[in-house]
């Protein structure tokens, strides 16, 4: 077992959640409940995928971040900004702007952190040369796919490539070259813009790691809101992309979907959007798919485009995300960023494993096989007592997770509002427990009395 | 003592094979079974479903799980394997070019069933239907 403790960025914000059941249904771990009136998250189910922040009607859960004035706690301050940010202006703001602005910001230095593309797929090459019994490989990009495989497909864990992704790839190689210029480890704070709540709790909880390369996150909405700001008080512009730095095309291509499956050889699948994800591992855990080398597995639609955190339509980022690369693809201007990599290449081949990616089942009801045989008794013995409508009334998602619930403990069958019904009409409890119980799920505040008159 | 569990599996219809197959893993999984077992049990549970949808008319698949060990029977209603030795060899098939079509008839089935299981039973009749019999023990 891995750390008990996970860190969550989503959180529900108390005060606005209006306990609406919408994030309760959409969960595709099962990880919400409600309990008094409010959205209650299970940090062990939950895999980050902001799935239920998308659901929610009224903003209430809110992807929490750091405070932005840690970054001055250090002496060289790195944003490493994840290229689907660049996608998000609209086309008549340049890139150079872009830059200049997050620099006044407060960093020091300011990259992009797809710039380390090259080494891993040169070290995922040799990877799944050398481990081909493991066939077929997941790719480590997406946190929120790592965790679901964590939590709901362990048999499959041994799959995924025991890699760094790039994130932290473009974390050690500017972390190295500063200390090389002489700065000492506590003078150097890297800071990633995040799309998403994943990757904010794979830099706090990391897996395979025993500590994140990253010292802070910033959300990109934030840096998004500072940028247009900044521009439309003072609006400078000149041309549209950098002269002195190269992006290659499988870099600013690699967070949009097929950017990792298009690079390597044999059958390699891109699939995103976590529903599809999760059709595919099953799958897969059948072996119904064989035959198959690479797969490459995003929780959002249209991956990193379409993360929590992005403002602009997706398809509008990946068109010029699109265009950008065709810029620099076509004008090819000096490879400036590259040969610095290459100095590097050694020591960060050196270090790119990962250790072990422990499976950690939430599906399992006991880890003594007969007491989980009891319980699936006593809940299949619930399930046929409960109306099967899944209605969600009882705060949680369906009739079964309402049985599993109650079998662990969790919960009491008197949720159900059919249950209620009959067990008060057979003298069985009172109407005022009836209420009681309504009221513990749904909480006081749904109860007023509303009159139909009042508007 | 052991639990048992029915599903019915429906003949020639390919876009549900596998749903008694993926019924059978929530279940394992749910009883905290080693990942490496229910794989394999899954696997050979597969094969064997996909049998009946390719090869038979309808069937069922009967589970019973033991502190020990899974039991798997699959019977089914349907033509019958006629000479079962040669079935089982890797590479035989009878299967029509619609089902190849499909991606199904490489004659690795049965032997997919063998490799993945502890113990596998089957009997045929012919014209009556078949049954299979599929142990995979739990320690
Ligand atoms: N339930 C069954 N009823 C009738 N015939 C069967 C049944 N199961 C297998 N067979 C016969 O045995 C042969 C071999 O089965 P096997 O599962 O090994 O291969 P397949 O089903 O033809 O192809 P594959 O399983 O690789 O898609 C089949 O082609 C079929 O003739
Ligand atoms: S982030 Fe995803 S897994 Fe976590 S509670 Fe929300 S919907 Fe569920
Ligand atoms: S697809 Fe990209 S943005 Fe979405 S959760 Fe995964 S890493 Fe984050
Ligand atoms: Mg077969």
């Amino acid at each position: 077992m891995e750390k008990a403790h996970f860190y969550h960025a989503l959180k529900v914000v108390k005060e606005v959640c209006i306990g609406c059941t919408h994030c309760m249904n959409v969960c595709p771990t099962s990880a919400i409940r409600v309990k008094n009136g409010l959205a209650v998250i299970n940090k062990n189910a939950c895999v980050d995928c902001g799935e239920c922040l998308n659901a929610c009607p009224v903003n209430a859960i809110i992807v929490e971040q750091d405070d932005f004035s840690q970054i001055f706690s250090f002496k060289q301050r790195v944003a490493l900004l994840p290229t689907v940010l660049l996608g998000q202006f609209p086309n008549d703001i340049s890139e150079k702007q872009i830059y200049s602005v997050i620099q006044e910001l407060g960093f020091t230095h300011v990259y992009e952190v797809d710039e380390t593309v090259d080494i891993l797929t040169e070290a995922t090459n040799t990877y799944m040369n050398k481990h081909h019994q493991e066939r077929p490989f997941i790719s480590s990009f997406c946190p929120a796919i790592v965790r679901l495989i964590q939590v709901k497909f362990p048999a499959l864990v041994e799959h995924i490539i025991h890699l760094k992704p790039v994130i932290d790839i473009s974390a050690l190689f500017y972390r190295k070259k500063l200390k090389d210029e002489g700065f000492t480890d506590d003078e150097i704070g890297i800071f990633y813009v995040t799309p998403c709540a994943a990757k904010i709790a794979a830099v706090k909880s990391p897996v395979g790691e025993d500590k994140s390369f990253i010292d802070g996150v910033i959300n990109m909405d934030f840096i998004y809101n500072k940028v247009l700001l900044s521009i439309k008080q003072n609006k400078t512009s000149g041309s549209k992309y950098e002269l002195n730095k190269h992006m290659s095309r499988r870099s600013i291509g690699w967070t949009l979907t097929n950017g990792e499956a298009s690079q390597y050889a044999g059958r390699c699948l891109a699939i995103d959007e976590i529903h599809n994800v999760i059709e595919v591992l099953e799958k897969l855990e059948n072996e119904e798919i064989t035959d198959v080398d690479f797969l490459e597995l995003r929780a959002c639609d249209h991956s990193c485009a379409g993360g929590v955190l992005t403002t602009e339509n997706r398809f509008l980022a990946i068109e010029r995300l699109r265009k950008r690369a065709d810029w620099y693809h076509r004008n090819k201007p000096i490879i400036l960023e590259e040969k610095e990599v290459e100095k590097y290449r050694t020591y960060l081949l050196g270090n790119i494993s990962i250790k072990n990616i422990e499976p950690r089942s939430i599906l399992s009801l006991d880890t003594d096989m007969m007491e989980a045989m009891k319980k699936m008794e006593k809940i299949n013995r619930i399930l046929k007592v409960l109306p099967g409508i899944d209605c969600g009334a009882c705060g949680a998602p369906r009739c079964q997770a309402l049985a599993e619930d109650v079998v662990q403990g969790k919960a009491k069958m008197t949720q159900c509002v059919f249950l209620q019904k009959m067990l008060t009409k057979e003298g069985l409890i009172t109407p005022q427990e009836s209420f009681d119980i309504s009221e513990n799920t749904w909480g006081v505040k749904r109860f007023e009395k509303k009159s139909l008159n009042d508007h | 003592m052991g639990m048992k569990f029915t599903f019915v599996i429906e003949g020639g219809n390919f876009s549900k094979a596998g749903t008694a197959s993926s019924e059978v893993k929530k279940i394992l999984k749910q009883l905290n079974v080693d990942p490496k077992i229910i794989k394999r049990t899954v696997v050979s549970l597969y094969e064997a479903e996909v049998n009946v949808v390719a090869h038979a008319f309808e069937g069922n698949m009967n589970v019973e799980i033991f502190p020990d060990k899974i039991v798997v029977r699959i019977e089914d209603k349907g033509p019958g394997i006629p000479d079962i030795d040669m079935a089982m060899q890797i590479g035989f098939s009878t299967a029509t070019p619609e089902v190849r079509e499909m991606g199904f008839g490489a004659g690795m089935g049965l032997p997919n069933i063998k490799k993945n299981s502890d113990r596998m039973n089957i009997s045929s009749t012919i014209n009556v239907g078949t049954q299979l019999e599929i142990v995979n023990y739990l320690k």
